[in-house]
């Protein structure tokens, strides 16, 4: 149209187009600052960075100088896959029974198990504690697991029960009218299709898993040490610049898994949903 | 599996293993909490309310809960603020360009909050980016301090607490009827006040949902708060922590951990109900 935009318009977008941007530059900058911070060649961390190297990165890789990060990393891997696989099994079968309730009791089981997404991770992590030491047990990977598990299901809680909410009833119908088993449905008909949201879940969990602090801080131990809470010690402390080249690793890690599981199961679009 | 001829238990069966793991790990470590709050020792060997007490008849205590509540607020209020005009632009936007926002919301999300803690160390510090754009275009004779402020934690909060808003924020801005910007549009209402009178009543419930994770999220984000805000600032996460760990007083941690856990809970049902309000308003006068 050629009529002249009105003052209420160019300010609209002005403001929101602003806003917007600053909200780009405030979402992006900082990984990219880390991924240029891990790179310098100083002890200090600065930026821009002094020099290009890759001297905390190979540091980060010696062996005998770097061995608690690397013990840490393995713990956190350990933990996660564990509390990742039983988050996926334990969630899609709740997921399945929660898709067949209708009603209050259904809004109610999915209120009490969706809750550890919303309550502070941090009273459950220490409630955690004190449970587990007031039962006799001493800190290990086990317990982690334990507590990972729970304020980790409810990611698969929420991909598996998206995607059997969209799954199509006349197919369920047409499995059993065919003469199919409930097991035989379930197996050749509802689990295909909801197979992709399993997958995003268990990635969603095992990445959830990987980053926790709340529940690590009171369960892990100097001998059970997880690697968000070493990295915590190394920026407390004397400010490590290899925190600059675990996080580089860290973010490098999660964007090619991103950029696989966005291939093979749409994750951004089942995360919106 | 909705058949007729299935029974309840084989309906709610599946549940069943998570279930039982929720009250083992879930359900009985916070009534655990429960009754560690009232000892009256850190041996836990007197019943009493004594920790309850020395909580509750302390204003520094009270000052925490309001500061930790309002830290939520203030990352809530950042959030919006730039997440609702990124969600306007994205529901603008190609599918193309839908599809590389949506990934540079989510991105952040995947990459560990510590990571994300660090960056801001980085951008806020004495050398960092910031003070070096600021020193350099002679805005001021020495650095700013960014770091050790609530403002400047507020800023990193921002960065790290908005992909939970933009999730179900785009969800909804994904759903609703752009006829109805066009309706509101041609009836002669400026952008704004089809901003404030059409998409934000619409969005209200994806907003509010997002809202209350970002709430949750900042509040008990301890290692942001410890490591940005510095030993100065306290909220009630570094109280909890402190507690339990350094000073060894489970029975009043158990107290702090409750208040927060509360406070927090108290807040998030707030939103939630005004999210329902504005939602049911809204599509009310929709249909």
């Amino acid at each position: 149209m050629a009529r002249r935009r009105s003052p209420a318009e160019i300010s609209y977008a002005l403001v929101i187009g602003g806003l917007a941007a600053l909200a780009l530059v405030i979402l992006v900058g900082p990984v990219l600052v880390v991924l240029a911070t891990s790179f310098t060649d100083s002890r200090s961390i600065r930026f821009p960075p002094q020099g290009f190297s890759f001297r905390w990165y190979e540091l980060l890789l010696d062996e005998v100088r770097s061995r608690p990060i690397h013990r840490a990393a393995g713990n956190t891997l350990h933990v996660a896959a564990l509390a990742a696989g039983l988050a996926t099994l334990g969630g899609t079968g709740a997921a399945l029974a929660l898709a067949g309730l209708r009603g209050r009791w259904a809004r109610l089981a999915d209120a009490f198990f969706m809750s550890p997404m919303v309550l502070p991770g941090l009273a459950f992590g220490l409630a955690a504690l004190m449970y587990f030491t007031l039962l006799g047990f001493r800190p290990s990977l086990e317990l982690l697991v334990c507590g990972h598990l729970i304020v980790v299901v409810p990611l698969v809680l929420r991909t598996v029960g998206a995607s059997l909410s969209q799954r199509d009833p006349a197919l369920l119908d047409a499995s059993a009218s065919l003469g199919a088993s409930g097991f035989h449905t379930f197996r050749r008909v509802t689990l295909p299709l909801i197979a992709p949201g399993i997958a995003a879940g268990a990635f969603l969990a095992f990445m959830a898993s990987v980053d926790n602090v709340p529940v690590s801080l009171f369960l892990s131990s100097a001998r059970t040490d997880m690697l968000p809470i070493r990295m915590w010690g190394m920026m407390e402390s004397t400010l490590d610049v290899r925190v600059a080249a675990v996080s580089g690793t860290l973010i490098l890690v999660a964007f090619i898994l991103m950029l696989v599981m966005e291939r093979f199961t749409g994750l951004t679009r089942r995360m919106r949903g | 599996m909705n058949g007729s001829g299935v029974s309840g238990f084989a309906r709610i069966g599946p549940a069943l293993p998570l279930g039982l793991a929720y009250l083992a790990f879930f359900v009985a470590p916070l009534f655990m909490l429960l009754a560690v709050s009232f000892f009256a020792d850190d041996r836990l060997t007197v019943v009493g309310l004594d920790n309850w007490r020395k909580f509750l008849f302390d204003a520094f205590h009270w000052k925490v809960v309001a500061d930790t509540l309002l830290l939520g607020l203030k990352a809530v209020f950042a959030t919006v603020l730039l997440g609702l005009p990124l969600a306007l632009v994205w529901r603008g936007a190609s599918p193309f360009w839908q599809r590389v926002l949506l990934f540079v919301a989510v991105m952040p999300l995947l990459t560990s909050v510590v990571v994300r803690t660090f960056a801001w160390i980085v951008i806020l510090g004495r050398e960092g980016v910031v003070n070096q754009l600021v020193l350099g275009l002679g805005l001021s004779p020495e650095p700013l301090r960014l770091l050790q402020t609530e403002f400047g934690l507020v800023v990193s909060l921002t960065q790290i607490e908005m992909p939970l808003l933009l999730l179900p924020l785009l969800s909804v801005m994904a759903r609703f009827d752009p006829n109805l910007l066009d309706a509101s549009a041609s009836l002669g209402a400026s952008p704004w006040r089809t901003l404030f009178r059409v998409v934000v009543p619409l969005v209200a419930p994806g907003l509010a949902a997002g809202a209350l994770l970002v709430f949750a999220s900042a509040t008990t984000a301890f290692i942001s708060q410890s490591v940005i805000g510095g030993g100065r600032l306290v909220y009630l996460p570094a109280l909890v922590w402190q507690q339990a760990m350094i000073n060894a007083n489970w029975p009043f941690a158990a107290v702090v951990a409750i208040v927060l856990l509360v406070s927090v809970s108290a807040v998030i049902a707030v939103i939630a109900y005004a999210g329902r309000v504005a939602g049911g308003h809204a599509h009310g006068t929709a249909a």
